[in-house]
């Protein structure tokens, strides 16, 4: 007989096939027929679909897929069509927002024209995935936890790519799409002003974020070293201690004179995941706009500390000594 | 069951050759690390042992000829239009002529500058361009010490037996693209900047023109400073390109916490900066002068003459050859002669 082990799911969770509860709004584009995948029942359950898209579903994935197709177009057409420098280049090329020269104004298509556009049209989708996310929640009669969430991430992705460059007044601040290109960018990012790990909420953005993946994993732990005493029931226990739950939190209380509780686990990772994108908007917002180098800011407010010199010459720049340039 | 085994034992097998695939890209480890500034301050120099002993071995400098006298009728005196070196004696004269040989043209030999009819003649462009090259050793010897010291260069530190030094550069005209796409001058895979995604020709704006290098905001908080991170991409990837030539990183002149400060950089950094203004002089004044007299062949696809750059020195150095001082046994490179000695006193520069 297939026995129950919790670290890696070896029995298939595989129910007869499930079509969902009649909602408000019906049937309309539900689609998926009866399926069932062996591999993703290895991760969760076997049931494939079946989805339902609606008309914010169906825009969204248009409107995402015009964005897809005009930074694809914009990468193929920057290695003049050539279908095997496509690919092999692929990682490096990208579609750039405007020069600096354009500020905010409407510059032509080939000259960063398209990346407006394509951001656009990738902004419409994600929002229309958002609506999707809070109207789909909400026919089910769950909360909004999940759509607020998304909004957070949704959040830092409109700070990078809109609001900061309306505030710096210039398309080119934002970021460009490409896969190395947008990580060089990060960088040069963090060059420019004069190192963005001085920056006090893009701290707490990393705090957040180590913290998130410390909570998921304690808290994922805890759980399947519990589950043998029924701790995979985590709502049940919520509201009905049961031994899982008492077991758990003595350990806690052993190891760190503290514990969660089986709801409050769940809105500690919420908050944390959700103050993850929520500082590090702050922080890009903040760059540029308010501070001009982190850096020089950490010295001014004693957040970075001085060290010793250890060259036997002071180093100093050789243009203020007068060297000719 | 036995299906079941074997189906996962294959799955392993594949795991296993795709881990061992990916790992076959590291570099064999141990690394050394050495600290080069205070501590905690991850001001570290990373050195793969194995591949340090294998570069070092490529950058051993050939043996200097025996020194020879000094004595006797100078150059000038025996042979015809010796314009730069003029002052050396007849033996010291040959053995510089015989040292360059080596040193450049080795295969060619003698003819790959000289009309072996007569020696004296200037019909090869490669006689006029030597004659440039010399000057310009000459000078970086004498007025670049800012950078390269006392060990100063010779012809060999670029040309390591090659007429053509091996890392040499031209304007990038860029990838083909679609006519009515504005090039981005970036995001395309360039050896000349590491394969960074970063603009592919940082050289001519800033090693040939001396466009603004510095980015970084000189004040905490926005006091009218308009660089533009597009701007930052650019000189980024005129670091990527120091990085790659010298074999170092970002530490090698900087503190990494505050990129802009001097006082907390190493003393590198000065270096580098004079590196920067010598090769732009490089360029502009000693390649630039030997524009019309190169062939196609010794010019990039825009017509302008295959320039300096960090690399064609270092080549992978943090000090080419490692630091070995070749112009001890040819102080006639080590300052200005004959005709190029008369133009800078003239000039004034």
């Amino acid at each position: 007989m297939a026995e129950y082990q919790n670290i890696f799911t070896r029995v298939q969770v595989r129910a007869p096939f499930e079509p969902g509860v009649p909602v408000s709004g019906g049937r309309f584009f539900r689609v998926g027929r009866e399926r069932f995948s062996y591999w993703a029942g290895k991760l969760g359950d076997a049931q494939i679909g079946p989805i339902h898209l609606g008309a914010t579903g169906v825009f969204s994935l248009v409107f995402g897929l015009v964005a897809f197709e005009i930074i694809g177009l914009n990468m193929w057409a920057s290695v003049n069509w050539d279908p095997v420098e496509f690919v092999r280049q692929l990682p490096w090329l990208a579609l750039e927002p405007p020069p600096p020269e354009y500020g905010l104004s409407i510059p032509p298509l080939h000259d960063g024209g398209w990346w407006l556009i394509a951001g656009f049209f990738l902004t419409a989708s994600i929002l229309l995935w958002w609506l999707r996310t809070y109207f789909r929640a909400r026919a089910l009669g769950m909360g909004s936890h999940l759509a607020w969430a998304f909004a957070a991430a949704i959040w830092l992705y409109l700070v990078l790519g809109f609001i900061r460059p309306l505030l710096m007044g210039s398309w080119s601040e934002a970021v460009p799409f490409g896969i190395f290109p947008h990580l060089d960018w990060t960088a040069a990012f963090s060059i420019r002003y004069g190192n963005l790990f001085y920056n006090p909420f893009h701290m707490l953005s990393i705090a957040f974020l180590y913290g998130s993946t410390l909570l998921f994993a304690m808290h994922g732990a805890t759980i399947l070293a519990v589950s043998r005493f029924g701790g995979d029931r985590e709502v049940d226990q919520i509201t009905d201690r049961g031994t899982a739950s008492e077991r758990a939190a003595l350990f806690w209380r052993w190891t760190m004179g503290f514990n969660a509780t089986m709801e409050s686990i769940h809105r500690w990772a919420w908050w944390f995941a959700v103050l993850t994108v929520i500082t590090g908007g702050i922080g890009i917002l903040l760059t540029g706009t308010v501070v001009d180098n982190w850096y020089l800011w950490a010295v001014k407010h004693g957040v970075a500390p001085a060290y010793p010199d250890i060259n036997p010459m002071p180093v100093t720049d050789p243009l203020a000594a007068g060297a000719a340039q | 069951m036995i299906n079941d085994d074997n189906r996962r034992f294959r799955s392993l097998t594949v795991a296993l050759l795709l881990l061992g695939l990916i790992l076959a890209g590291c570099e064999h480890p141990p690394v050394d690390t050495v600290q080069r500034g205070y501590r905690g301050l991850g001001m570290e120099a990373v050195v793969n042992p194995r591949i340090l002993a294998d570069k070092v071995a490529a950058n051993i400098p050939p043996d200097p000829l025996p020194a020879v006298s000094s004595a006797g009728p100078k150059a000038a005196e025996v042979y015809q239009n010796v314009q730069i070196l003029g002052d050396l004696s007849v033996a010291e004269f040959t053995r510089l002529m015989a040292s360059i040989t080596a040193w450049v043209s080795p295969e060619q030999g003698c003819a790959y500058c000289h009309d072996q009819a007569n020696f004296a003649d200037d019909s090869l462009y490669t006689k006029r361009v030597a004659r440039v090259m010399i000057a310009m050793t000459q000078r970086t010897n004498e007025d670049w010490q800012a950078h390269v010291g006392d060990t100063g260069v010779t012809c060999y530190t670029c040309h390591r037996g090659l007429p053509v030094p091996a890392e040499v550069w031209a304007t990038d005209p860029g990838p083909r693209h679609v006519k009515g796409l504005a090039p981005a001058q970036q995001n395309i895979a360039s050896a000349a900047v590491a394969y960074a995604s970063l603009p592919y020709d940082p050289l001519t704006p800033l090693l040939y023109d001396d466009n603004e290098i510095r980015v970084i905001s000189e004040s905490a908080l926005p006091q009218g400073s308009r660089k533009s991170i597009k701007q930052t991409e650019w000189t980024y990837s005129l670091m990527m390109h120091f990085s790659d030539s010298l074999g170092v990183g970002c530490t090698h002149c900087h503190n990494s916490r505050s990129f802009f400060a001097w006082d907390q950089s190493p003393p590198e950094r000065t270096k580098a900066w004079h590196a920067i203004r010598q090769v732009r002089e490089i360029n502009k004044v000693f390649i630039d002068s030997t524009a019309d007299i190169l062939p196609a062949s010794r010019k990039g696809p825009l017509g302008d003459p295959l320039k300096v750059s960090c690399k064609t020195c270092h080549q992978g150095a943090y000090r080419p050859l490692y630091g070995a001082n070749m112009l001890k046994d040819y102080p006639s490179l080590a300052k200005l002669s004959g005709k190029a000695r008369a133009a800078k006193d003239a000039g004034g520069n």
